[in-house]
């Protein structure tokens, strides 16, 4: 078998294994949202938080708990940092610097997981574990909640009501990434990830030399790196790491749990909804921009073009051997059209279109399939989008699944969706303007230029993936992809609840002839068309001095 | 809790929320995980360690250098890729270059000058340099032609600055060629190509580079360093190029050390993920063995 057909066979191989999972799982998901009944642990766990659970919150209270659950995330994560050198498990590591431990404290409670430091110098077991992987879970349950919300919002008539956060928070932790992510682990572990408490101790190697072998819970914090779309490494070099990603096949299962829950949640959609063709016309338009992109990424990266690739003959600088050329290229699709951020192999050093295929996932906003959650509620928005667009042309007040875009709505939409393209650009000028900043380029011309709209891309996106060329850990970038970070979560997430509230508060309004189905074929290709050209038109004038003034002569 | 206002009870519930998760993932989660994964995969969840005579000298997933306290490789060893993981397979600094596709253009050392620690001015080669050094190193090492496209015979990237930018060129220069190295190519377009001069500054011009007609012997694997900087494989033919080298430096018939590079082989999982990768810790070890 050839490297290209054996790639093709992997995608799809990822292909019918998510076509098998997102049915089961979808209506386990929908049932845990929508279920009446608490477990045992789960009313102890609501006593010592000291929540009433069968309490519902409006869309306000909703908000201000996702907004009060993350800050103290961020408070308590940072102080954990700072304060790593006077606990145990910490290795004899110090205390994290300030400005990395707020960078980090952000970027693993927003589910970015960029990572200005290098795992193993910098975190001590007990901050990985306790601190870094718990927010792993709960971001990634906080995503989840929101589009719950948000679909409650379309299901529900004429009520303030869009559930209780603190149940949709632990019920996803609990009942759904937890047990996935227990034999998820052990499955990485049989692959040869490593889980243990070692301290880094060193051997003398065959050669003559020395080595530092490095011990850590590695495999449990894997699989929910992967499973949350989170993406921030045990180690620097992230998945591409022996120990985070051993052999060919735990390739293919970090991939495949990346994808597991986005893939599924526009079942949960389409059954909370009650029109479950609903969901399968979002998951259309999910995985027709998935399965472009990571068709064109990985034949770009097969392809080599570019000076070094074509010198080397594959684009193998930054890849490992194990996985090749076109698994690498599989990989960094699927890391960037979700949230997910970690890599196997290393973007900045992908031919010039390729690596832009992987920006431009990101661009998107991450809604094919989308972080875990945010995926989803940011494909319901450009749903919202795609009908006020067809209602401008017809001259029709727009409806989605029921309920009317007025106004407010229209506004929050449109909010929502120019929060990272501002954030983005903004950043990356600032940057480009002072020379101070520029240094921070490891690369010269459009390469350079690629690597800083790169990184705030992937902050404002909370994808986390880097060019990593880039010199990040300084104060000046650690505050202001910090601030990128937690502006592109928290304000779209505001912007999503509110959106939630006012939907919920309508009466539906029956369908009649002029209503624009929205599970149809052509539905689904508008969708996809509203997404591209907004991106293109938003973000081609950077990607022009970028990548394609690189990768084009 | 009730008489509080609304915004310090949903603070303080979510800071017993956060702590009641911490418990429950951060510690429990990762505890139990810890406890089967060590009773039913001991190996495995503690490295992968593999011993020569008794003692442990490394991971079977972790790559190491085979090359003496000098650098230069021990030719009695199978070579592993490039690394840019610390000084060369430092699990402490894993990670790669992240050098890119058209980083082509070397900053020549000065000869003479220091940095600001009085250290002697050394330049920076690029990714192109890189890749045509290593190509080189290699065949001299296998006895084969280190030659590739866009690599100069003397081992470095094969790059023109054509002065001026646009229109006709009025001069041009090998930029990666240090003085007084005679250029790749003589003329350029009815242009004699200049060597390049350390510490004088070409960005104006534009950067041309030049394929050639050479064909790469050496495979991409051994050119190029992995992401990790800790990759354990080479592929298949990196392998079978070093096979008579071995079999020569330790009087090993050429088909056993083949037979080994089999038996170190991994292949595609199920036949389709990944790519054939020889182990090279485990296929030393094998030929010390005997």
């Amino acid at each position: 078998m050839s490297p290209t057909v054996a790639g093709i066979v992997f995608i799809a191989s990822l292909i019918v294994a998510l076509a098998i999972t997102h049915r089961p799982l979808g209506d386990y998901m929908y049932r845990v949202y929508t279920g009446t009944r608490h477990l045992a642990v789960e009313r102890l766990i609501y006593r010592l938080i000291g929540v009433r659970p069968d309490t519902e919150q409006r869309w306000t209270v909703y908000a201000r708990s996702v907004l009060a659950f993350s800050a103290v995330s961020i408070l308590l994560l940072y102080a954990f940092q700072r304060l790593q050198d006077k606990l145990f498990l910490s290795l004899g590591f110090g205390p994290v610097p300030d400005h990395i431990a707020w960078n980090t404290a952000v970027s693993f409670v927003t589910n970015t997981n960029w990572q200005a430091y290098s795992g193993e110098s910098t975190m001590g077991h007990l901050v990985q574990m306790a601190g870094l992987a718990v927010q792993n879970f709960v971001s990634a349950a906080v995503g989840m909640s929101v589009a719950i919300a948000l679909v409650r919002g379309f299901a529900r008539k004429r009520t303030d009501e869009l559930g209780n956060f603190w149940v949709d928070l632990v019920r996803g932790s609990l009942r759904i990434l937890l047990p996935i992510a227990f034999v998820g682990a052990l499955v990485l572990v049989a692959g040869g990830l490593i889980q243990n408490f070692a301290e880094p101790h060193a051997v003398a190697t065959v050669a003559g030399g020395h080595q530092t072998l490095t011990g850590g819970p590695v495999a449990s914090q894997e699989i929910i790196k992967e499973l949350g779309t989170n993406g921030g490494g045990f180690y620097n070099a992230n998945s591409s790491h022996p120990f985070e990603n051993a052999t060919n096949w735990t390739n293919w299962v970090e991939i495949f749990a990346i994808l597991l829950i986005p893939f599924a949640l526009p079942r949960t959609f389409g059954q909370m909804v009650g029109d479950r063709r609903q969901g399968y016309a979002i998951l259309a338009v999910m995985g027709v921009l998935a399965l472009a992109s990571v068709s064109a990424l990985t034949a770009l990266e097969l392809a080599h073009g570019g000076t070094v690739p074509q010198a080397v003959g594959a684009a193998m600088e930054g890849k490992e051997a194990r996985f090749g050329v076109a698994n690498s290229g599989t990989f960094a699709a699927a890391t960037t059209l979700t949230s997910t951020g970690a890599v196997n192999s290393f973007h900045d050093s992908y031919t010039a279109l390729g690596g832009m295929i992987a920006m431009g996932n990101m661009m998107l906003g991450e809604v094919a399939p989308g972080g875990v959650g945010s995926g989803l509620y940011g494909m319901l928005v450009l749903a919202v989008i795609t009908v006020f667009v067809a209602g401008l042309m017809v001259g029709r007040t727009p409806e989605y699944l029921g309920k009317k875009i007025g106004a407010r709505e229209i506004k929050l939409a449109s909010l929502y969706f120019l929060t990272t393209p501002a954030l983005v650009l903004i950043g990356t000028a600032l940057a480009m303007a002072s020379p101070e900043q520029r240094a921070s380029m490891l690369n010269g011309g459009p390469h350079g230029l690629s690597e800083v709209l790169y990184a705030f891309t992937s902050a404002s996106n909370n994808n986390g993936s880097a060019f990593a060329g880039l010199t990040v850990n300084t104060p000046w970038y650690d505050t202001a992809l910090g601030l990128c970070m937690a502006l592109g979560r928290f304000l779209p997430i505001v912007f999503v609840l509110g959106l939630a509230g006012s939907l919920a508060r309508q009466a539906p309004t029956p369908a009649s002839a002029g209503t624009l189905p929205t599970y149809r074929p052509q539905f689904v290709g508008m969708v996809a068309g509203v997404t591209v050209i907004l991106v293109a038109l938003t973000f081609l004038p950077a990607l022009a001095l970028g990548p394609l003034a690189e990768g084009i002569h | 809790m009730e008489r509080m206002p609304g915004w310090l009870r949903q603070h303080i519930a979510a800071l017993r929320a956060l702590l009641v998760l911490t418990v429950l993932l951060g510690v429990l989660y990762p505890l139990a995980v810890t406890g089967v994964a060590q009773a039913l995969l001991n190996g495995r969840a503690n490295g992968s360690p593999v011993e020569k005579d008794g003692r442990v000298v490394g991971s079977a997933l972790i790559g190491q250098s085979f090359t003496g306290p000098d650098g230069a490789p021990i030719r009695k060893y199978f070579q592993s890729r490039p690394s840019a993981a610390g000084a060369g397979y430092d699990p402490m600094a894993s990670g790669a270059s992240n050098l890119g596709p058209e980083n082509v253009l070397d900053v020549l050392a000065v000869p003479g000058a220091t940095d600001a620690h009085g250290k002697p001015d050394t330049g920076r080669q690029s990714l192109l340099t890189q890749v045509c050094a290593r190509s080189r190193a290699a065949g001299a090492l296998e006895g084969v032609s280190g030659a590739r496209p866009y690599c100069t015979p003397d081992g470095v990237g094969a790059v023109l600055k054509v002065f001026p930018a646009v229109g006709t060129p009025t001069r041009v220069v090998s930029v990666n060629q240090a003085c007084p190295a005679a250029p790749f190519v003589a003329e350029y377009r009815g242009v004699k190509v200049e060597c390049g001069r350390p510490g004088e500054d070409y960005s104006a011009g534009r950067t041309v580079p030049v394929r050639g007609t050479a064909r790469a012997v050496v495979p991409a694997d051994a050119v190029t360093a992995s992401g990790s900087g800790l990759d354990p494989h080479i592929s298949v033919a990196y392998a079978r190029l070093q096979a008579s080298r071995v079999a020569r430096e330790r009087g090993l018939p050429l088909e056993r050390v083949r037979h080994l590079i089999d038996e170190n082989t991994s292949g595609r999982a199920l036949g389709f993920m990944g790519e054939p990768a020889v182990n090279v810790l485990t296929l030393n070890l094998a030929l010390d063995k005997g």
